[in-house]
């Protein structure tokens, strides 16, 4: 496409960052709780379909009903899927790279009938396989601050 | 269904890595007057707007009320509709249901995405839950992965098998002069090339474009005014079912929102028998093994049986029902534009537009969008009107 | 147009911050409210529309944060990105294209981001971004303009703060019921001259659901169907600098087709209510003018005139508007369930008198640049 006027190719850059603070809500929050109390996990069962779903929620989707059964779990669970990710990136929430390579883990935890994403530490393709039994790796409880972090990875158990 | 609403011109730009000469709103103008000029209207003639892309990649906050000298939209009804990598195809159909219900006559739809101008992955990883699934959460690329490597566990589909779709696609690209990556890709270039996350290689996922896609609908009535061939929507279907990815990875279930949104499409069609009955698709298809699977979830083979459908060579150009004929997502991808080229795409087919890459005698022809949390959309259109 | 009604509606309480709720949980809260309100069951829905902005909510595909709590689990669902009035546009859509009964939710948590920095995105990256414009600042201009153009004073434009802030009195879900003077709105801090703190509108934490429905729905909801009878939109030029500012002209396009679609000739006679949305009170004359109530200029003296306070020919924001609460997006959804509820009746001590025709008012983008009318009738 031709086009009438000619000149430089300039950009403009904006990097400023953009601050958030969200709310965790009533039933995320318990699930901090419940691992800085007692270093397990805890799920919410729908008196509908009987699902157990970990992070507790308040809705069950395809029910759309409320949710209020509260289930104790325990710290370990499956590994359904995963992938070990190998391309750099800047990660949004600190603005800087995050370390690769690292592996990226969906968990059937023990109990729970979804699955719960975070990081398995295990990086040689080699060793990790779909169906190993996993455990969750706490920080100490001094360093909790009650966030997704609070689980530092998944450990594999051999 | 209200009005019947047809396709009745199509525009988009020459995708590109990058596209440093011109800022959104010029790219989207590029898209638009191309549309207008195939159906040989004015932008006086446009009733109403609908456009969409991530707002994260530009970065710009109401791209609708931004971009609107580069839409034609000053002083025109416009509204944003945004769904992720779905987009596209939300705003055709949310196009679609401006003139269905009877208050338009002639809709833009337009879609536009310059991925040179952001973060990709940045932007992509803010699309997860920031609480829950930021934290692990890289982008598009390793959550596919985990699907693809859930496929490989249960059917036995091998990285090869996966490759022959990106061959495919790239292949066909050559045919379609818009597309943005115009060299073909065998399966061992494929295979050569650098592990992402495994098992998906740089050659197995689609590029970041920058681009534009304009479409006009029209209503019943002045649809036949318009184009000698007038692609007719004959369904429209949307499930974007899951909040948290954890919700959306039983991969013993398959792609459920394209089950479910496949289901109500060939129902709203009349379709029984997809793949004798659809003459050729244009599938959102951003990694390789989604060629392979996401075939079964929308009906054209039974569970387990993409790859010996795809090996048969039913997909490829000349076979029974040709994927991809413009090259598909795997040779471009402006993410807000994708879905709606899908459309567009299937459009210009229907329209016997399409050069190089048309499919012969096609009567239905079906477009999928994909993105989000596992989502999808099915839009046919057909030469037949409803 | 075919027959098209809101049956149900529901709207949580506007508040600073609403830290207990994430998104989900508020917009779970008002869709079964909606529901409820209908007398309808989420299996009698069958098309959902959310309302969310990626900036807002820090969340790139922010529709699905709430796809799940709008009950969109196996249904035709979507996502506008834009004022709730514009949302609610697609859902009405959506049922003249043969749906029974379309949800629209829109939510928001100001408290969550930071609006300057949110609404600074909205302007031209290469020429006003670095500015640091926001909504305020922008607004601030078009105020200047606006109120230079026709001389009109501060006080008369603060009287529109007095009025909303105590019509909010009366509203169980605003933010900010207050019984101030005009003397109060000139003595709050500057904000951006000539904006003062109560010239604008809070931050706000809020959702609110609407459904709309078919004829046929419509006869088995629980409460009296408010009709749609017009509705249009309309968006101007972008850059504040290609705009005249006092002269709202997308609004008064928008206005005007609206009004033909529902027979209207004479607004001001034949409109017994009106709900605007006016995030600052300079706002609420500047669209009032745009909408064809009085001349270009006059519409800060309605109030002295007695026609728009409570009691008056045309009461404007009985609600209390948006300078008593601004969930944006959902504040112009807001204004559209105010006026049902106005027609319904139901409006309680906000209750204008024989509510027959309401009109309902929303907007994107700076300054108002695309606006979306509503007008609404007891009446098929």
């Amino acid at each position: 496409m031709a086009h009438q006027v000619e000149s430089e190719r300039l950009v403009s850059v904006f990097a400023y960052p953009m601050p958030y603070e969200w709310s965790i809500g009533l039933y995320g929050s318990k699930f901090f709780q419940e691992i800085k109390q007692n270093r397990r996990f805890v799920g919410i069962r729908c008196d509908g379909c009987g699902k157990v779903y970990v992070p507790p929620r308040r809705v069950c989707g395809p029910c759309f009903r409320e949710l209020t059964e509260l289930v104790t779990l325990s710290d370990t669970g499956i590994i359904t899927a995963f992938s070990v990710v190998n391309y750099p990136f800047i990660d949004p929430n600190t603005g800087a790279q995050r370390p690769i390579p690292y592996t990226y883990g969906y968990i059937k935890l023990d109990g729970a009938d979804n699955i719960f994403s975070h990081i398995i530490n295990e990086m040689d393709l080699s060793k990790i396989k779909v169906g190993m039994k996993v455990r969750a790796i706490f920080k100490d409880t001094a360093e909790m601050q009650g966030n997704i972090q609070d689980i530092k990875y998944f450990d594999i158990v051999r | 269904m209200g009005r019947r609403v047809a396709i009745v011109g199509v525009g988009q730009t020459y995708h590109k890595s990058h596209r440093p000469d011109v800022n959104s709103r010029e790219m989207i103008r590029e898209a638009v007057t191309a549309a207008l000029a195939d159906a040989e209207l004015t932008i006086r003639d446009i009733d109403a707007i609908v456009i969409g892309n991530m707002d994260h990649f530009e970065s710009i906050n109401y791209v609708d009320t931004y971009s609107v000298e580069g839409s034609g939209g000053v002083m025109k009804p416009i509204m944003k509709v945004s769904t992720g990598g779905t987009t596209g195809a939300t705003v055709a159909i949310a196009a679609y249901y401006h003139v269905a219900s009877g208050l338009f006559d002639r809709v833009l739809a337009i879609g536009f995405e310059k991925n040179s101008e952001s973060d990709t992955t940045g932007a992509i990883i803010t699309c997860s839950d920031a609480i829950w699934d930021r934290f692990s959460y890289s982008g598009a690329i390793p959550s596919l992965a985990t699907e693809a490597t859930a496929y490989m566990e249960k059917y036995g589909a091998t990285q090869e098998d996966a490759a022959i779709i990106g061959e495919r696609d790239r292949n066909n690209a050559l045919n379609n002069p818009f597309a943005h990556l115009q060299r073909p890709l065998t399966v061992a270039d494929i295979m050569a090339s650098p592990m992402l996350a495994y098992p998906i290689k740089l050659g197995d996922i689609c590029p970041r474009s920058d681009g534009a896609c304009a479409c006009v609908l029209a209503a019943d009535g002045v649809a036949q005014k318009i184009a000698r061939k007038p692609a007719w929507f004959k369904a429209a279907a949307v499930r974007h079912t899951y909040t948290w990815f954890g919700d959306s990875t039983d991969y013993n279930k398959g792609l459920v929102s394209m089950q479910r949104a496949s289901k109500d499409a060939y129902q709203q069609a009349g379709i029984t028998k997809p793949a004798e009955e659809i003459d050729v698709a244009e599938l959102y298809l951003p990694y390789t093994w989604a060629g392979l699977k996401w075939i079964e979830d929308i009906g054209f083979c039974g569970p387990g049986e993409g790859v010996r459908f795809v090996r048969d060579g039913n997909t490829h150009m000349g076979g029974k029902i040709p994927v991809n004929p413009s090259g598909g997502v795997i040779s471009t991808n402006c993410i807000g534009a994708t879905a709606l080229l899908r459309v567009a795409e299937a459009a210009i087919q229907v329209m016997g537009k399409g050069g190089k890459r048309q499919v012969p005698d096609v009567k239905n022809a079906l477009a999928t969008g994909f993105g989000g949390c596992f989502w999808s959309d099915v839009v046919i259109l057909s030469t037949e009107r409803p | 147009m075919d027959n098209a009604a809101i049956v149900g509606v529901a709207q949580t309480k506007y508040e600073r911050r609403k830290k207990d709720q994430i998104l989900a949980d508020m917009v779970f809260d008002v869709t079964r409210a909606a529901l409820d309100d209908a007398g309808l069951a989420i299996g009698d829905i069958d098309s959902v529309v959310t309302v969310s902005n990626d900036f807002f909510d820090g969340r790139t595909i922010s529709g699905m944060a709430v796809g799940d709590a709008a009950g969109g689990e196996d249904k035709n669902i979507s996502t506008v990105s834009g004022d709730g009035a514009f949302g609610a546009f697609y859902g009405l859509m959506r049922v003249l294209s043969g749906y029974k009964a379309t949800i629209v939710v829109a939510h928001y948590k100001g408290s969550e981001g930071s609006v300057p920095i949110t609404t600074n995105g909205m302007f031209d990256p290469v020429f006003h971004r670095h500015l640091g414009m926001d909504a305020i600042s922008a607004a601030a201009l078009q105020a200047n303009t606006y109120m230079t153009r026709f001389g009109i004073r501060e006080e008369d434009v603060a009287q529109v703060s007095v009025k909303n802030h105590g019509n909010a009195k009366n509203n169980p879900y605003a933010q900010l019921p207050m019984d101030i003077t005009v003397a109060d709105v000139m003595k709050s801090r500057k904000i951006a001259e000539p904006l003062k703190l109560l010239d604008c509108c809070p931050i706000s934490d809020g959702a609110a659901a609407i459904i709309i429905a078919n004829e046929e729905t419509a006869a088995r909801t629980r409460k009296k169907p408010v009709w749609v009878k017009g509705v249009a939109h309309c968006c101007e030029e972008y850059l504040l600098g290609d705009r005249r500012l006092a002269d709202p002209v997308a609004l008064k396009d928008a206005a005007r087709r609206a009004y033909a679609m529902a027979g209207i000739t004479d607004p001001m006679a034949e409109i017994d209510v009106a709900e605007v949305l006016e995030p600052f009170s300079y706002m609420e004359p500047l669209w009032l003018e745009g909408m064809g109530f009085c001349k270009p200029g006059e519409g800060a003296s309605l109030i002295e005139k007695g026609i728009t306070p409570m009691g008056g020919r045309l009461p404007v924001n009985p609600s209390g508007g948006a300078l008593s609460a601004n969930p944006i997006l959902v504040a112009g959804l807001a204004r559209l369930i105010e006026a049902t509820l106005q027609v319904r009746g139901e409006a309680g001590a906000r209750q204008v008198k024989n509510a027959e025709t309401a009109l309902a008012h929303g907007f994107n983008g700076p300054c108002g640049q695309s606006h979306c009318v509503w007008i609404v009738g007891g009446r098929k």
